[in-house]
């Protein structure tokens, strides 16, 4: 497949939200287990949300290039019983205004508890809304991915491991741009979030890595025979029908050779992976908020690989029927 | 529920391309059109096109064919580019099983081209929605054409009538009626989609003569020689 970078954008820009907002609920969660310091509501969580927000604005942004009627975009919300592309556009702007209404609780302070649950668990909006927006955020995942993993002709994606591959990887991201954050708003917690982040990095390599093991030994499991019908060993395409290029010819081809699908394979296995766990690594040893950024930074410039490398690596069937320009 | 489609012979296309530019020709004015291209004599041209043929080889020189191979949408009866549609712009009509799109409902996610395995669909960049064929909706469904032309244009403009038409839920139609005697198939039928448009495979048609057929014992024009021996009497030299 060609690789959109409409497409690149949003989805590792909404999974660095996604996973930021998730790390910032799960210090919420850790801090009323009395497991992590309270932190101040305004500056950290308030703040933390409108960088989350922030990511899922741009990622939106970046997702209307890829329309050809961005103005109709609205009516995208009507097949949800049958598209995962209907249901991503759905729970995108619910997750949007439930992380906004997350950071503006906090913001504004509202956190007198509700109510006491078993008179140990003070629960407050955030604690709700919060809640919401995780179940939101998984939702999330799980439609940006199936998007991908429900075609059955594309057999390099239709597979749980797409879906595992997304939810790893933008949480990882999204916990590494917590720690740079929580480092640079004077709270402490680069040790934590930085944890979490190499843990999820970590999960996402494995998965990652099984993934492209398994694209490595798929068999095609349609040939030029089932696609035009005849029975011979040896056919071949002399003309597709037209001299110059066409949609079937740009959208279903990413025209690069095989070094450069190669080498973005090792870019990506190396800036995604092991790269930024040594730095925000590095970084909580020397206490430096700078290389926790960094490694963020290098992290998402591999996920971007990463994107890449999964639309290039996608095979279509109908490619099949374009393998000739004459 | 009837369901109309295409069953192209593949053992009469000439690979002509006269329902390329016939079909190009009717709906670029009309219904599904425009079909805009792109640079059309500049260096590296492109546009809108429903129905593409293509050629393949099929065997290694000396021993080849080769197969011209007219493609457009199949109107599958599983369509697997409908249900993916986030707006509903790609349906399946109810009454007569052509797969359509709404362009004013159509935002040009591509969504549906990356879920049909043929290759059939073809983005239009110029009004920036998806495009493909129609069956010529229009013509089919005109009453006031006379009935002979309630066809789609490419049936009409092949010169080898490679092309047929009709309804593959009536077992009478003609298109029934070929594929069930000349072997009518579908294409990638792995995925399950179940592809209205059929084809009928290259048959070749091989007399099989033998020797005796050549040389006929009592062949009139036989020339006349001595018998190479005494038959004795035989029934012809009895006189009656
Ligand atoms: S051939 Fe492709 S575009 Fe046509 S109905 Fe089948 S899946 Fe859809
Ligand atoms: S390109 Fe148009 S017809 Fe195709 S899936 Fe998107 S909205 Fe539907």
């Amino acid at each position: 497949m060609h690789p959109a970078f409409s497409v690149i954008f949003l989805t590792t820009l909404i999974g660095v939200g996604q996973g930021l907002f998730l790390a910032l609920y799960t210090g919420q969660v850790y801090s009323l287990a009395n497991l992590l310091p309270v932190q101040d509501s305004t500056s950290f969580y308030g703040i933390g949300s409108a960088l989350a927000l922030l990511f899922l604005v741009l990622g939106l942004f970046a997702s209307f290039f890829h329309l050809g009627h961005p103005e109709r975009a609205w009516r995208a919300a009507t097949r949800w019983r049958s598209s995962w592309l209907s249901r991503e556009v759905i729970v995108l702007p619910v997750f949007m205004g439930l992380v906004f209404l997350y950071g503006v609780i906090h913001y504004l302070g509202w956190t007198a508890p509700l109510f006491v649950v078993q008179q140990t668990l003070p629960v407050d909006a955030t604690l709700i809304v919060g809640f919401l927006a995780s179940v939101a955020a998984f939702a999330l995942f799980l439609c940006t991915a199936m998007i991908y993993a429900s075609l059955k002709f594309l057999q390099q994606w239709h597979s749980p491991l797409t879906v595992l591959n997304y939810m790893l990887l933008g949480t990882a991201s999204g916990f590494m741009l917590a720690a740079a954050f929580s480092a640079y708003t004077g709270v402490d917690l680069l040790a934590f979030f930085g944890t979490w982040a190499v843990i999820f990095t970590l999960a996402g390599f494995l998965t990652r890595g099984a993934s492209l093991l398994r694209n490595r030994g798929l068999r095609p499991k349609i040939t030029l025979r089932s696609a035009i019908g005849v029975r011979h060993q040896h056919l071949g395409q002399k003309a597709q029908g037209f001299m110059g290029g066409s949609f079937n010819t740009r959208e279903f081809f990413h025209g690069k050779g095989p070094g450069l699908v190669r080498g973005m394979q090792y870019a990506f296995l190396l800036l995604a992976f092991p790269l930024p766990v040594a730095l925000i690594w590095a970084g909580h040893l020397a206490n430096s908020p700078e290389l926790a950024l960094v490694a963020f930074a290098v992290q998402y410039l591999g996920l971007v690989a990463e994107r890449w490398h999964f639309f290039a690596e996608a095979r279509h069937p109908q490619n099949l029927y374009y393998q000739s320009m004459a | 529920m009837s369901q109309l489609a295409l069953v192209i012979d593949l053992n009469v296309c000439v690979g002509c391309h006269a329902c390329v530019t016939s079909c190009k020709e009717w709906n670029t004015s009309g219904w599904a059109g425009p079909m805009p291209d792109q640079r059309p004599y500049g260096e590296d041209p492109t546009g809108t096109f429903f129905n593409r043929v293509q050629t393949y080889e099929i065997g290694t020189f000396p021993n080849t064919e080769t197969l011209h191979f007219p493609k457009s949408c199949l109107h599958c009866e599983e369509p697997p580019c409908v249900p993916v549609c986030p707006t509903g712009a790609s349906y399946k009509r109810e009454d007569n099983g052509v797969v359509l799109v709404d362009y004013d409902k159509c935002i040009g996610c591509k969504y549906c081209s990356w879920a049909c395995p043929y290759g059939v669909r073809e983005f239009d960049d110029k009004n920036r929605v998806m495009k493909k064929c129609t069956l010529c909706i229009d013509r089919i469904t005109d009453l006031s054409l006379p009935e002979s032309e309630r066809k789609p244009a490419c049936v009409l403009a092949c010169p080898a009538s490679a092309r047929l038409f009709g309804d593959v839920h009536d077992p009478g139609s003609e298109v029934s009626i070929a594929i069930r005697e000349q072997g009518g198939y579908q294409l990638q039928p792995e995925w399950g989609t179940q592809p209205s448009n059929h084809y009928l495979p290259r048959r070749k048609t091989r007399m099989h003569i033998h020797e005796d057929e050549l040389v006929r014992a009592d062949n009139p024009l036989r020339e006349e020689l001595e018998l190479p021996f005494d038959q004795g009497e035989t029934l012809d030299d009895v006189a009656w």
